[in-house]
């Protein structure tokens, strides 16, 4: 009977003592919703390698994510549109802003019939600009040879809710459109002249797989996943570019980081790039008081810049070229 | 007289459980009106940036474009107004029919309770299912009648194209048959409470059903029936999921029905997450718009209510 009882009890007080010895880490974020797919599976890889720390990732959009992290509830943002001068301003322990992961824009469109869609830039900033109705408008069919273009009316969609993607797109077009950058300007939320709103990357995802003729912008992923067709779209260079990840990869291999590690890829020049890619960011404060937690939150970040890369494509991100990862560890590095 | 009434005893002694319990209600019904003028206040001094701003000229502009700080919201009240208005229209006459098919004996009563439960099941359907079901069903539905009314039907000004699956009337058409069993439910209740001698009386006069139906039940339940609808057209206003996925987030006014709209809750639901600055302001301007509209609503149909219950008084 003695010894029957000894060796459960010899375990209980094992675990107990592994349980007194190694806290639970909690990181808690909270932030934009488009990389939060590769977040969350990053929280759940890196709590299989280290069961010690737990990331709990609140996807709540970037303004929150900003909102929250200034305000100090949550030990990390994250958000799309990185963080504005101002808004750095009011963080009073600082601002490291990470490049996590990168994603690109796709014009998803539905057309029965046609395999491969190109936009030039006129047309891709016409659509939204109202100016482009139909399908076959001549603008349209001009770069679209041998491909019998129906006569349909165009459905632009769009993004009713506050959004990166929207920032992310209508920079792009008022880069390239100039009419574009005067009549909608770019913003989080802005107010398109034509077309139809849905709410979220699945609400437009959704309105372009239903309506033929319609076209929507959506992050890559989306558009994949759901197996929407997507439109190659003409660069600076003039080339017609496919939105594959190599594409994408070779828009962000040209990008030139300033010191805040801030940066858009608004126009893209060479001649593969793929012209509306975005980095994410991850925001860090610069100073944090505890210890523990800060050197658990910059191992966390700092295998998600390396090994945790390798989920990206899997999901529909491009991984961070080297260079950007590279700098992104020597800002990660700053922290304390 | 020789049973005995008990005397009701004299009101001297201390009586704590009444008192206490007046006391509460009290406080329960004091608190559910704080609890208004609380949130009044609340959004009144968010909204204050936009208010003095914009002024009443918020509710005339027909601008709303965050990323110049140009805020109006003309044509999401006119979206507000304009699909509860039809949903109303689509779903009062088929409420109304429905109530008086069940509440009359045209169905054996198994029957009617069975129609009776799958009716009023309608309204423990979750919004959100509405709207996907709205997006899978009624939006095909809508987009090939739209098409083929504006090839069919040129000139008609509410059908104009290009027709949109994401429109006006979608939303409406799924917000008419999410407000049908409020509509139906609660007038059903009003006709099955015509005392029966009233019926009894006017078949005894020689009315036929119809004449029954239509000239001394219907009038009886008037009360109840212009509550009901009073109380649909509340849900309508105020319905925010099914009708931010269904109607399009537009903020373009347009004659056509085929055209996509939006509403103030729709407006709401879909901004209010990435918005700082004044854009937060102008969302609470719209949202006390909408606080004022829908109190206004309810405070119309109490009077409507208290008319018809005074018209109808003498043949209750």
């Amino acid at each position: 009977m003695k010894t029957k009882l000894t060796l459960p009890l010899a375990a209980l007080v094992a675990i107990v003592a592994a349980g007194s010895t190694v806290q639970a880490q909690q990181l808690s974020g909270a932030g934009a919703t488009f990389p939060a797919p590769l977040y969350q599976r990053w929280g759940a890889e890196y709590s299989k390698l280290h069961p010690s720390v737990q990331v709990n990732y609140q996807s709540v959009g970037s303004g929150a994510g900003v909102k929250n992290f200034t305000a100090g509830v949550v030990d990390f943002g994250a958000s799309d549109a990185a963080m504005t001068d101002a808004e750095i301003a009011k963080v009073a322990n600082g601002v490291v802003l990470i490049p996590a992961t990168a994603g690109e824009i796709v014009y998803a469109y539905n057309l029965p019939g046609v395999e491969s869609l190109n936009l030039s830039r006129e047309a891709m900033a016409g659509i939204y600009l109202g100016k482009v109705t139909k399908w076959n408008d001549p603008l349209i069919a001009k770069d679209n040879a041998g491909v019998t273009l129906p006569n349909l009316p165009i459905q632009a969609s769009y993004r009713s809710d506050g959004s990166g993607t929207t920032f992310v797109f209508t920079q792009h077009l008022s880069a390239i459109s100039p009419e574009f950058a005067d009549q909608i300007g770019a913003d989080k939320s802005v107010t398109f002249p034509v077309g139809v709103g849905g709410k979220g990357n699945e609400g437009v995802t959704a309105l372009v797989q239903q309506a033929p003729g319609a076209v929507g912008y959506v992050e890559y992923g989306y558009a994949k996943n759901n197996g929407l067709k997507m439109a190659n779209l003409q660069n600076k260079s003039g080339n017609f570019v496919s939105p594959n990840l190599e594409n994408a990869a070779a828009t962000l291999a040209n990008v030139v980081m300033p010191e805040n590690l801030r940066v858009w890829p608004v126009d893209p020049e060479g001649p593969n790039d793929y012209p509306i890619v975005s980095f994410t960011w991850l925001l860090l404060n610069k100073k944090y008081k505890d210890a523990a937690k800060v050197k658990a939150l910059k191992e966390f970040v700092a295998w998600g810049l390396t090994d945790g890369q390798k989920f990206s494509e899997e999901l529909g991100y491009v991984p961070l070229p080297a260079p950007v990862v590279e700098k992104a560890q020597a800002a990660l590095a700053t922290v304390q | 007289m020789s049973a005995q009434i008990p005397e009701t005893p004299p009101i001297t002694e201390v009586r704590v459980g009444p008192d206490i319990f007046r006391v509460l209600c009290w406080l329960a019904s004091a608190s559910a009106v704080a609890v208004l003028g609380w949130i009044i206040f609340e959004i009144v001094a968010e909204a204050y940036p936009a208010i003095s701003k914009f002024g009443l000229g918020f509710l005339t502009s027909s601008a709303w474009v965050p990323n110049r700080e140009n805020f109006g919201v003309l044509p999401f009240i006119v979206g507000t107004a304009a699909s509860s208005f039809i949903a109303i229209l689509l779903a009062f006459p088929l409420g109304l029919a429905i109530a008086i098919f069940l509440s009359e004996n045209f169905l054996p009563p198994p029957v009617r309770q069975l129609i009776r439960f799958v009716v009023e099941m309608l309204a423990a359907i979750p919004s959100v299912v509405y709207g996907l079901w709205g997006i899978f069903v009624v939006i095909p539905l809508v987009r090939e009648f739209g098409n083929w009314a504006v090839v069919n039907l040129p000139g008609v000004p509410l059908l104009s194209g290009p027709a949109y699956g994401n429109s006006m009337l979608t939303a409406s058409l799924v917000l008419a048959l999410m407000i049908l069993p409020t509509i139906t439910a609660i007038s059903r209740n009003s006709l099955t409470a015509v005392p029966k001698t009233l019926r009894e009386g006017a078949y005894a006069l020689g009315a036929t059903r119809w004449e029954a139906i239509l000239g001394v039940i219907l009038p009886t339940a008037a009360p109840g029936v212009v509550a009901a609808t009073i109380l649909a057209l509340g849900r309508a206003m105020g319905e925010t999921m099914a009708v931010a996925m269904l109607i399009g987030n537009s903020s373009r006014l347009s004659w056509s029905l085929l055209s996509p709209g939006g509403t103030l809750a729709g407006l709401l639901a879909n901004q209010f997450g990435e918005a700082d600055g004044l854009q937060v302001s102008a969302l609470m301007y719209a949202a006390l718009i909408l606080v004022v509209i829908t109190l206004g609503v309810n405070l119309i149909g109490e009077v409507v209510l208290r008319y018809t219950q005074k018209q109808t008084a003498g043949i209750r």
